[in-house]
């Protein structure tokens, strides 16, 4: 029973992790329908903030920095998006074949410039001394760097759904992505939005990489690791949909963590991804589907 | 997956040869992107130094060694499409590469068909000899046999739990390890296995700790161990309370996974940076000058190192680079190397090395705490132990 619980807790873990990965994909490909392959190095790139940040600030104050990465990293994730968007992918706009080859491209300059700019070595990304360690909470043991995890991606997850729901911005993001052009009709600049919505896509993308470092290592190929779960995610809870990507993200992540426990590790993610193709069969569009009167 | 995609096609025209000409060209072929690249980088740099040392001291047979660099990008296809260019198209003399098992066995076929020359660098899991392979790494019997025989007599462990990645030498290995112990009286609590490359760890972490082993053989590769230690210490087992014995972390790999996740950890390999004796001073003198004071060396690194020193030395006492008469002249043939004295075995063309179990410091150097006497004999197919029958 105790290890039922405590696997319950690690797909609840896995979950939000997946959950913190695929939240910026559920705005650039969920909304704005850009199948960006460069998300995950978009991740990288937060990864190596925190390690920047670090190294800026010195042994001391490793918690400062940590924390201080979270806003420096949506920055610097953001930025990069910002300028893959404004230089490439607003040409590419209504080619998704093209904007695949083209982000995957960048994907690899990227690696490849964090390859140039800190060592094909992996970085070491010092955890702050709350994060070390965990406690028991019904006899689970919980690491604490897992709880930081889940509230993280929580506050994300609330974050982007006051910023789509209640704010200005947000309604005029919904309004684009359902309808350009009578959106564009009724006055929006839809090519300030698709910046806005692909910098804030973006910058998640960046956030949930400060938080990976808590977890594995951090280095040029780091992005790969999250970039498949990441679309998975998207697509199974339904394109665009916070909703969605929510409830995709949790189940996925019980179903690994369980069937994984019964099973094996490799098994377990063929099972996952079997089970998942089998339920995109029987609800292509996904958990929540997405209401639209856009003809596209 | 698509990392295949994107190998370069450049390599000279068809002068020089392994022969002829003013230099003789070798291959160099390791994974310069992707997964592997975190170990594999090193290594390059360790044969392209031996290299460089050679030249300096006139190359070999009066000719300067010129090295062709080839990326396996950690994809077994383009190991062996790329050993095969090197090969054919630049006509390279001998080829230093490889790290994972899944590349040498894809490299393999193609260093037979064509009668060409491969040194390669990393302990494995054995049950191999191929006529046109040097394996300059340990076998088993050098590595995996003697840190099992240091748990037992050691580490008083009777239990332990199995935990590797899901390829050719951990499942290999383990097999081995597993006949071990039910030779010797340790019982195998669990085996695992992680996706190469996987970094979630929490429900392997959650199978050991209710299994509640005495000790943990790790055959891990690559960055999943990052993930591996880091979710073991936050699920409060760190060294003292579960010892895990790994055979893929080496120095390099420590300054990635931060000193502080695996220290007090125990690893088995055949050198160390600490390694003492004249020839390893002067070795990681050369490698930090080299390549940075913030470098540090470690078994493949050296064993990368030796080898190229050992096929020089084969291609002077033979006179040429023709492979059979390197092959025949490498027999016996030994090399003061920074781990100590080297010998090749005439037989499966491995090498005679000394065990050594090491403990990871804070600094995140290894200590040595235990080492065989002397050099083993390389067996690869454990004919000299009674249980591994039927492997």
């Amino acid at each position: 029973m105790e290890q039922l619980f405590s696997q319950i807790f690690v797909g609840l873990s896995i979950g939000s992790i997946l959950l913190l990965v695929a939240l910026g994909l559920t705005f650039t490909f969920g909304q704005m329908g850009v199948i960006n392959m460069a998300h995950g190095e978009f991740i990288m790139a937060g990864a190596y903030t925190t390690y920047v940040v670090q190294q800026a600030l010195g042994d001391g104050a490793t918690s400062t920095a940590f924390l201080l990465s979270l806003p420096a990293a949506l920055v610097v994730a953001g930025l990069l998006g910002l300028a893959l968007e404004a230089l490439l992918i607003r040409r590419l706009y209504g080619r998704p074949l093209d904007t695949l080859l083209v982000t995957w491209g960048v994907a690899l300059i990227l690696q490849q410039l964090a390859r140039d700019l800190f060592g094909a070595q992996n970085v070491e990304v010092k955890s702050p001394g709350w994060l070390n360690g965990g406690t028991e909470v019904l006899g689970v043991g919980v690491a604490y760097n897992r709880i930081f995890i889940m509230v993280l991606a929580l506050a994300a997850t609330a974050g982007a759904w006051f910023v789509v729901s209640r704010m200005k911005q947000g309604r005029r993001m919904r309004a684009v992505m359902q309808n350009r052009q009578l959106a564009a009709a009724s006055g929006i600049g839809t090519a300030a939005v698709d910046r806005r919505t692909f910098f804030l896509g973006s910058g998640l993308a960046g956030v949930a990489g400060v938080a990976i470092t808590q977890l594995g290592s951090v280095g040029p190929t780091l992005g790969q690791n999250y970039i498949v779960d990441a679309f998975l995610v998207v697509v199974a809870g339904g394109l665009g949909k916070l909703r969605g990507a929510v409830i995709a993200a949790l189940v996925l992540g019980l179903c690994n963590s369980l069937i994984e426990y019964w099973t094996e590790a490799s098994l377990a993610k063929v099972i996952v991804f079997v089970l998942i193709v089998a339920f995109l069969q029987l609800r292509p569009q996904g958990i929540v589907a997405q209401e639209t009167r856009g003809l596209a | 997956m698509l990392l295949a995609a994107c190998g370069s096609d450049s390599g000279d025209s068809g002068s020089g040869g392994g022969g002829g000409g003013d230099t003789i060209k070798v291959g160099v072929l390791h994974s310069l992107s992707g997964t592997m690249a975190i170990s594999e980088v090193s290594v390059k740099d360790a044969e392209l130094l031996a290299i460089e040392e050679l030249n300096a001291e006139g190359g070999v047979l009066g000719k300067k060694i010129e090295p062709v660099v080839e990326d396996g990008a950690s994809d077994w296809p383009t190991f062996a499409e790329k050993a095969q260019k090197l090969i054919s198209q630049d006509k390279v003399a001998a080829t230093f590469g490889g790290w994972t098992s899944a590349s040498r066995k894809a490299m393999l076929p193609v260093f037979e068909r064509n009668k060409a020359l491969l040194y390669y660098p990393v302990q494995y899991e054995g049950l191999e000899a191929s006529p046109y392979i040097f394996y300059s790494g340990a076998t088993t019997n050098q590595q995996i046999i003697p840190a099992l025989e240091y748990l037992k007599t050691e580490k008083k462990a009777k239990s332990l739990y199995l935990v590797g990645s899901d390829y050719v030498f951990p499942r290999t290995a383990n097999k081995e390890i597993k006949a071990w112990a039910a030779a010797n009286g340790v019982k195998v609590l669990g085996e695992e296995y992680a996706p190469l490359g996987s970094t979630e760890f929490s429900t392997i972490v959650n199978k050991v700790k209710a299994a509640n082993p005495d000790a943990v053989f790790n055959t891990l590769n690559g960055d999943s161990n990052v993930a591996f230690f880091k979710q073991l210490e936050g699920a409060g087992l760190p060294a003292t309370k579960l010892p895990v014995v790994s055979v893929s972390i080496a120095e390099d790999e420590v300054r990635g996974i931060g000193a502080s996740k695996v220290e007090g950890q125990i690893v088995a390999w055949n050198y160390y940076q600490t390694t003492p004796g004249a020839a390893n001073e002067k070795f990681v003198a050369a490698y930090k000058k080299k390549y940075g004071a913030k470098r540090v060396t470690d078994d493949p690194i050296e064993a990368a190192y030796l080898q190229v020193k050992l096929w020089a030395a084969a291609v002077e006492k033979a006179g040429s680079t023709d492979v059979e008469k390197v092959k025949a002249a490498s027999k016996g043939l030994t090399y003061d190397a920074p781990e100590g004295k080297v010998t090749i075995d005439g037989d499966n063309q491995h090498i005679y090395k000394t065990a050594r179990i090491g403990v990871i410091q804070p600094d995140g150097l290894i200590k040595t705490v235990w080492e065989s006497k002397g050099p083993i004999k390389p067996d690869p197919f454990l004919k000299t132990y009674p249980w591994a029958k039927g492997l």
